[in-house]
């Protein structure tokens, strides 16, 4: 029963995957030349944070008392900090938290929102009733706050602050995966996957949620995005990942002490975050055009 | 409709409650307790007893029907670092971010709406293109660097505002001097928040100006100014309401954020300050004041859909 359920499956799954939809996204995609050229600069800028100790000129940590506060010249192209370090080498170096955790925590997000969207959007009722009004509650907590506490509370690791963003900033998701599950779920192959003996979770996994896929891409673009920009706020308060390891929220952070010495120092770990979002959010938008269903269709 | 309000307040008060129960629980759970107990100047004895004085032995669910129970009596409890009523510092706080957030809101509508109703109108224009890059860079921008280049313009090099607080320490009270101090924090926010409010009210023009009855309007010969502001306008403005209700909780942020660089004596450089002191009370009162704006705020985006749109019935 279960095999021959299985066999009847594939064959609806198969009527329905069409590889054009696919080429036809794809070329759309790359018609857009600002979203080549973004996603090109995050290519080349996760390049940069992988082998960041072999690219960096100097040891970002190195202090050197002798040249404080340096301007930018050829032995320290971007000058130096209040403590003589390198700040291009911080700058290198500091991308790898900066571009991590973004990744990381919209990941978490996209998990938990997939979650709790689906389960809500596919069973509705009474587990929909309750897993909308928690959804409500978290949303009308101010998530900054809600960040703000946690990881005053426990410790700012890498882990806790890529847990905490994710665990806070899921509601979006969770939204969004409902409403496109609702689209669906009484359509016609979902009825006739449901006919032939399909459990209920491989219903939602296997048939519905590739539906929703295209926009969980788009909002997991824009949400690394928000959670890059999310975590250089926390370091800049201080409450970031510790030093020495530097990102560029600490840098920034560290930069408004001497933003009258030296305000050169403010300005470069703050372009790199503004570029790097830029371009997530470039991505993002291009993705939203490139994966329209309504464009797909025609 | 009356119904209605009620049900959305009783709905408002489910998630305050499911609010302060996270956010009690998670500050709770805290391995090491409020900053105050770890002071050097404290003997084991001290901490135990100034422990027991807070009632922070009892175990977390009591605590949290004890501080309720006092919340449901208008008492939000002391601050431990200032000794302060909570109720109080809300009460000299709260009335700055208010006037910061809600001066760079009220901008950013009215600098938004003519700005994304022109960019709907002229598409893929100068305008419209420079609008999008600029709303673009806008929810890009890390709103503390944006603050601290401002601070580098303005103060730094120009010397013609000042880089923080509220007003000038020592000085008597002047209009001018006020106006100064709000000058950055303000347009900080403000690009923050005309960067996404532009966008929302040009896409949902777009769609409002390729309806039937547009074309209907402009049809029976009515003047193109009358169309757009008497006939579209109204309804893309629906879209855009829920934005600003969507949006308040990021708004909240971007001040936080915003106060903290500024040196602004607000609801969000309490907040910061006493999360990093773990001072509970002041953090629960904080987070629940902003929660109580949130929700209101959401009820009454709400309410004002049936305002801009008869056709939407709250029932």
């Amino acid at each position: 029963m279960a095999t021959e359920a299985t066999q009847w499956e594939a064959t609806i799954t198969k009527e329905r995957t069409s590889r054009s939809w696919k080429s036809l996204a794809w070329r759309q995609f790359r018609s857009n030349r600002v979203a080549v050229i973004s996603a090109i600069f995050l290519i080349a800028m996760y390049l940069v944070a992988i082998f960041a100790t072999a690219i960096a000129p100097y040891n970002p940590n190195e202090v050197d008392i002798s040249a404080t506060n340096a301007r930018p010249s050829a032995r320290h192209l971007l000058g130096t900090d209040e403590d003589g370090r390198d700040v291009l080498s911080r700058v290198i170096v500091g991308s790898r938290v900066s571009m991590t955790v973004g990744l990381i925590a919209m990941a978490i997000a996209v998990a938990i929102g997939s979650l709790i969207g689906g389960v809500s959007g596919y069973f509705s009722g009474i587990p929909d009733s309750i897993l909308m009004r928690f959804t409500d509650g978290m949303m009308a907590i101010p998530y900054f706050f809600l960040v703000l506490i946690v990881v005053a509370v426990f410790g700012s690791s890498f882990q806790n602050i890529v847990i905490v963003i994710g665990v806070s900033t899921w509601m979006g998701v969770a939204r969004l995966v409902r409403a496109e599950v609702i689209r669906f779920r009484d359509q016609d192959f979902v009825l006739a996957a449901r006919s032939i003996g399909v459990p209920n979770v491989r219903i939602l996994i296997r048939h519905i949620m590739p539906h929703a896929l295209s926009s969980i891409i788009v909002a997991a673009t824009l949400g690394v995005a928000g959670a890059i920009l999310l975590e250089s706020a926390l370091s800049y308060l201080g409450l970031g990942i510790r030093p020495p390891t530097s990102d560029w929220g600490a840098m920034l952070s560290n930069s408004q002490a001497y933003v009258f010495a030296d305000p050169l120092m403010a300005v470069y770990p703050g372009i790199c975050i503004l570029l790097t979002v830029l371009a997530y959010n470039f991505i993002g938008d291009a993705l939203r055009d490139a994966l329209d269903p309504q464009l797909l269709r025609g | 409709m009356i119904s209605y309000v009620i049900r959305r307040l009783l709905q408002g008060v489910l998630v305050l409650f499911i609010v302060s129960l996270v956010t009690f629980f998670l500050i709770h759970a805290a391995p090491g307790g409020p900053a105050l107990l770890t002071s050097p100047e404290l003997n084991r004895d001290e901490v135990a007893q100034i422990k027991e004085n807070l009632g922070l032995n009892d175990s977390i669910p009591v605590q949290y029907v004890r501080w309720m129970r006092n919340v449901l009596q208008g008492n939000l409890g002391t601050s431990y670092s200032t000794l302060t009523p909570v109720s109080t510092l809300l009460r000299d706080r709260l009335p700055n971010t208010l006037l910061l957030g809600g001066l760079s809101l009220l901008l950013s509508v009215i600098v938004s709406i003519p700005l994304g109703i022109a960019s709907a109108i002229r598409r893929n224009s100068v305008l419209d293109r420079a609008l999008t890059g600029f709303a673009f860079l806008g929810v890009s921008v890390p709103v503390f660097w944006l603050a601290i280049i401002l601070i580098i313009i303005f103060s730094v090099e120009l010397h013609v505002l000042p880089s923080g607080n509220m007003f000038t320490v020592g000085e008597s009270f002047s209009l001018v001097d006020r106006i100064k101090h709000l000058v950055l924090p303000v347009v900080t926010l403000l690009v923050l928040n005309l960067a996404t409010l532009t966008r929302y009210t040009r896409s949902a023009m777009i769609d409002v100006l390729g309806q039937d009855y547009i074309r209907t309007a402009r049809a029976k010969g009515l003047e193109s100014r009358t169309v757009i502001y008497r006939h579209a306008l109204r309804n893309a403005m629906i879209p855009v309401i829920t934005i600003i209700g969507v949006f308040l909780p990021n708004a909240v942020a971007g001040a936080a954020i915003t106060e903290t660089v500024f040196a602004w004596p607000g609801m969000g450089l309490l907040a910061v300050n006493a999360a990093d002191t773990r001072d509970y009370p002041v953090v629960l009162g904080a987070t629940l004041t902003v929660a109580v704006i949130v929700v209101f705020s959401n009820l009454l985006t709400d309410l004002l859909y049936g305002v801009l749109d008869p056709r939407i019935r709250l029932d």
